[in-house]
């Protein structure tokens, strides 16, 4: 494949969804109740494809993104309700702080070996939730109300093809492979000349950033935050994402953030039920393909226009080996 | 006695006690950890139903205590092996990451389905053991915080020598030490890994109902917050020592009772977190833990 | 002064002493072969000199291209290997689900010249440092005869070209000090043949210092210039191979093994 080609790969995906996205405002521009499902969409496509550049492209296990989105929140909020600061100034005020409070959780543990960031990352996100019930200015355990309405459609949605777009170049470069060599195998990565360990910071601190700016995002768009959006299960719904999405998939995670938002709305009145299955969806696909549903390829052009030769050609024996239409990046 | 020592020796036997309890369940994920390298996720939910399964026995036994522990043990135990056999084998040889996700879902799965088909709610649970407190100087204590300590200093002992003196322990340690290595000697190493889920649950499952007699009311969450201390818990000490577990529950359990005693109450749940922030940054490899080193 | 400068290497591992007192000094251009037994201590030695483990005890000086001494004892894998030492695995160790060309571009990682920002911006640093790198990477896998395998993802290769995969992306890092580590492992005698003629060809190529640990004596014999005898971590015996073949405290480190193999 030229390297052009390539290079128009992300492009393209991103302009079909762009034009899927005006079809589906067109279409439910009338319905506030939609509007903000499509918002949470936006909001959380950001998510999904910031945790996936930690846990699917370079390796780490983090759990505590919402954590994250939680700081970036409080934040923002904070930003916009005290000091008055503009809307998008104060969004870049939440990602930076949840990009430096990832900074500090993750140089103690990304240099060391194991799966030490699980346990940290959850545990942090718990400080997170304790530091804000304890803090009565902003409004402590009963929520922080009257944030201004100012997120719309317009700034979920070029939020979120901005951090496609950070992203997919960044894990198309030389960073994002010495990214994917830690993933791989992170004593030969070294063997490289590749630094792991500020590999998984700068990987860890992106994911941060932009969980941050999802958080802004979403306090701005509900004029309220409050300690239990923020937790635990949250996080276990953005990991839900990219592990249906494929891990170290962009394009998995863009489809599967949608897919999900849409389907939990869905199942909002049976929420024991809807755990149930995902877990057991987490588990099925774990169990059956490790790599998550679309592994790491991605969907491309090519591929979604190639489907009906890939079905006549799957009929043949011995042809394609399965890769063929979804290439890697 | 001054009122401020007692008050002092007073947190000192409820850090026993919370302790003790973390202890019990940090064993299960340091040797769950040492032996297949995996933060086994489900561990605080399998010392949940094992506190579910002695609120039933408890009722079908008439409220004898000895009975419900060894039910309840018996049933997580049953529980920790089918995980091990069905979500964790067979993913043995693949990324960790894909055992951690599915240790995870395994996790949410064990609390929502508790949650569905028992009930979301607090359950009272039974008053398996009358409450009688015993006073000593200025200090007063139950006997439930005694008969706590005891359980679980027993069952810490009897791992030891099961550990320590037994063929299944010596097979433990090999096949922790190094798993191939093992097999070659004609240890089988899935039944040992079994094994180990099978003690590890049922020290949790241990600790579950002797939570369930302390504060008498469980409930389906009662599992992911004690889980996570216990795994910090197991960090401190170093995670896959044994002794490690059990000195890390106890200073976890110490900790938090200073903190509810001395500080504010809605800081207890941010100390476990702290105390790992600090051990990452000044010893990971915890107070008896020895660096594990990648073959290369 | 010469490239590689090993003094009194030694490490313990709880008490087991691994290795004990290994001295060794390589000129440039040098292709030298350590053997042993299995548990010899062959490749602790090289996780020493490439920052895997610290040694308890000893130096290992290496020249850089700038003619400075620097020693490699406490400092990373990563810097070592940008200091032009490269090594390949005994278990080959690949990034298994990438495809053979991202396996190699990743051994140019740290000559890139632009950040985390170019890549995020698309500055022209960025298209110029990919075209190299891309261009750098198709010429060695060509060299190599892998060419045409490179969007093939690196696990489904034969062992034989995984094994050439691993030593390109060695040479991709241009070091100027190479460890192979039972390069001929698995290999048949044919594949032994053209294994020893590449070794030869890529040090004159890539004007290398070569150090490698083998198992075929063949191999060593007919491409080292001079051999190291490893036993229980201790340095039995070195010389050139006709020595080695007839020191008696080999044959006996290998009970016979080197009167039927050599």
């Amino acid at each position: 494949m030229t390297r052009t080609k390539s290079l128009l790969k992300v492009p393209v995906v991103m302009v079909a969804l762009a034009l899927l996205y005006l079809g589906l405002i067109a279409g439910f521009s009338h319905n506030p109740y939609y509007m903000q499902i499509l918002n949470m969409a936006a909001i959380n496509t950001i998510m999904a494809v910031s945790l996936n550049l930690i846990n699917g492209f370079t390796g780490q296990f983090s759990i505590g993104h919402a954590g994250f989105m939680g700081v970036g929140a409080y934040v923002a909020a904070v930003c916009s309700v005290f000091y008055k600061i503009p809307y998008l100034v104060a969004l870049l005020c939440g990602a930076l702080a949840a990009a430096v409070v990832g900074l500090v959780v993750g140089i103690p543990t990304l240099r060391l070996k194991g799966d030490y960031l699980a346990i940290a990352t959850l545990g942090f996100a718990e400080i997170i939730r304790v530091i804000i019930v304890n803090i009565q200015k902003v409004g402590g355990p009963r929520g922080f109300l009257g944030i201004p309405p100012y997120t719309n459609l317009l700034w979920t949605y070029l939020f979120a093809v901005g951090t496609v777009v950070v992203i997919s170049n960044f894990v198309n470069s030389s960073p994002g492979r010495a990214c994917l060599a830690v993933r791989e195998d992170e004593v030969a990565a070294e063997s490289m000349g590749v630094n792991a360990t500020k590999y998984k910071v700068i990987a860890f601190v992106m994911g941060a950033f932009f969980a941050g700016l999802g958080g802004g995002l979403l306090v701005h768009l509900l004029s309220i935050a409050h300690p239990t959006m923020f937790t635990f299960l949250k996080s276990v719904d953005f990991l839900i994402m990219i592990v249906v999405g494929g891990q170290g998939s962009i394009t998995g995670s863009v489809t599967a953030a949608s897919f999900i938002t849409v389907i939990s709305e869905a199942l909002r009145k049976f929420e024991v039920w809807r755990m149930l299955a995902y877990s057991l969806v987490l588990i099925m696909i774990m169990l059956t393909r490790p790599q998550g549903l679309l592994g790491g390829k991605e969907l491309t052009w090519e591929g979604i226009v190639n489907v009906p030769g890939r079905l006549r050609r799957f009929r043949l024996p011995k042809v394609g080996g399965g890769r063929v239409g979804t290439t890697g990046h | 006695m001054s009122s401020v020592l007692s008050t002092f020796l007073q947190q000192v036997i409820n850090g026993l006690q919370l302790g003790s309890i973390y202890s019990l369940i940090a064993l299960g994920y340091t040797m769950v950890y040492g032996i297949i390298r995996l933060i086994n996720f489900a561990h605080g939910d399998i010392y949940m139903v094992g506190a579910y399964i002695g609120f039933f026995a408890a009722g079908f036994f008439g409220g004898s205590f000895f009975p419900t522990l060894l039910v309840a043990m018996a049933g997580a135990s049953a529980l920790g092996l089918t995980i091990e056999r069905f979500a964790y084998r067979p993913l043995r040889y693949q990324p960790r990451i894909a055992a951690l996700t599915t240790a995870l879902g395994v996790s949410i799965f064990l609390e929502n389905f508790v949650r569905q088909f028992v009930g979301p709610n607090y359950l009272p649970y039974p008053r398996i053991i009358k409450v009688t407190q015993i006073k000593v100087g200025d200090i007063q204590f139950s006997n439930i915080q005694l008969i706590v300590l005891a359980v679980a200093i027993c069952l810490m002992l009897g791992l030891t020598f099961l550990v320590n003196k037994t063929k299944l322990g010596k097979a433990m340690r090999a096949v922790s030490f190094d798993k191939d290595a093992a097999r070659l000697m004609g240890i089988n190493v899935d039944h040992v890994i079994s094994m180990t889920f099978l003690v590890g649950s049922s020290l949790a499952a241990a600790a579950g109902v002797l939570v369930g007699i302390t504060y008498p009311r469980i409930d389906p969450y009662m599992g992911i917050l004690p889980g996570l201390k216990a795994f910090v818990a197991a960090v401190l000490g170093g995670i896959g020592s044994i002794p490690g577990a059990a000195i890390g529950g106890m200073v976890m359990g110490m900790a938090e009772t200073m903190v509810l005693g001395y500080m504010k109450s809605s800081y207890r749940d941010a100390i476990a977190f702290t105390i790992l922030i600090i051990v990452l940054l000044v010893k990971p490899t915890g107070i008896l833990g020895k660096p594990m080193s990648e073959k290369v | 002064m010469a490239l590689l400068d090993i003094k009194d290497l030694s490490i313990n591992f709880g008490g087991l002493r691994a290795v004990t007192d290994f001295n060794l000094s390589m000129q440039e251009g040098e292709l030298v072969g350590i053997i042993g037994p299995n548990g010899a201590g062959k490749t602790t030695v090289f996780n020493m000199l490439t920052g895997v483990y610290r040694p308890t005890k000893g130096e290992i000086f290496l020249k850089r291209r700038d003619d400075s001494i620097v020693n490699l004892v406490g400092k990373k894998p990563f810097t070592i290997t940008q200091m032009g030492v490269a090594r390949t695995f005994q278990n080959i160790r690949l990034f298994k689900d990438l495809t053979v060309l991202q396996n190699v571009k990743i051994a140019h990682h740290f000559s890139a010249k632009y950040g985390v920002g170019g890549a995020v911006l698309r500055t022209p640093a960025y298209f110029k440092e990919e075209q190299r790198i891309h261009d750098e990477a198709l010429k060695l896998l060509r060299i190599f005869g892998l060419e045409n395998r490179k969007d093939e993802i690196s696990k489904n290769l034969p062992y034989g070209e995984q094994r050439r995969l691993e030593l390109v992306r060695a040479l991709a890092t241009s070091p100027r000090l190479l460890l192979l580590d039972e390069p001929a492992a698995g290999m048949n005698p044919q594949e032994i043949k053209d294994l020893m003629e590449m070794i030869r060809w890529i040090r004159n190529e890539f004007q290398l210092t070569i150090l490698l640990i083998e198992h075929h004596m063949e191999v060593v014999m007919n491409v080292c210039e001079r051999i190291l005898v490893l036993d229980y971590g201790l340095t039995i015996a070195q010389g050139c191979p006709e020595e080695i073949k007839t020191n008696p405290k080999v044959i006996e480190a290998y009970l016979g093994e080197v009167v039927e193999d050599a």
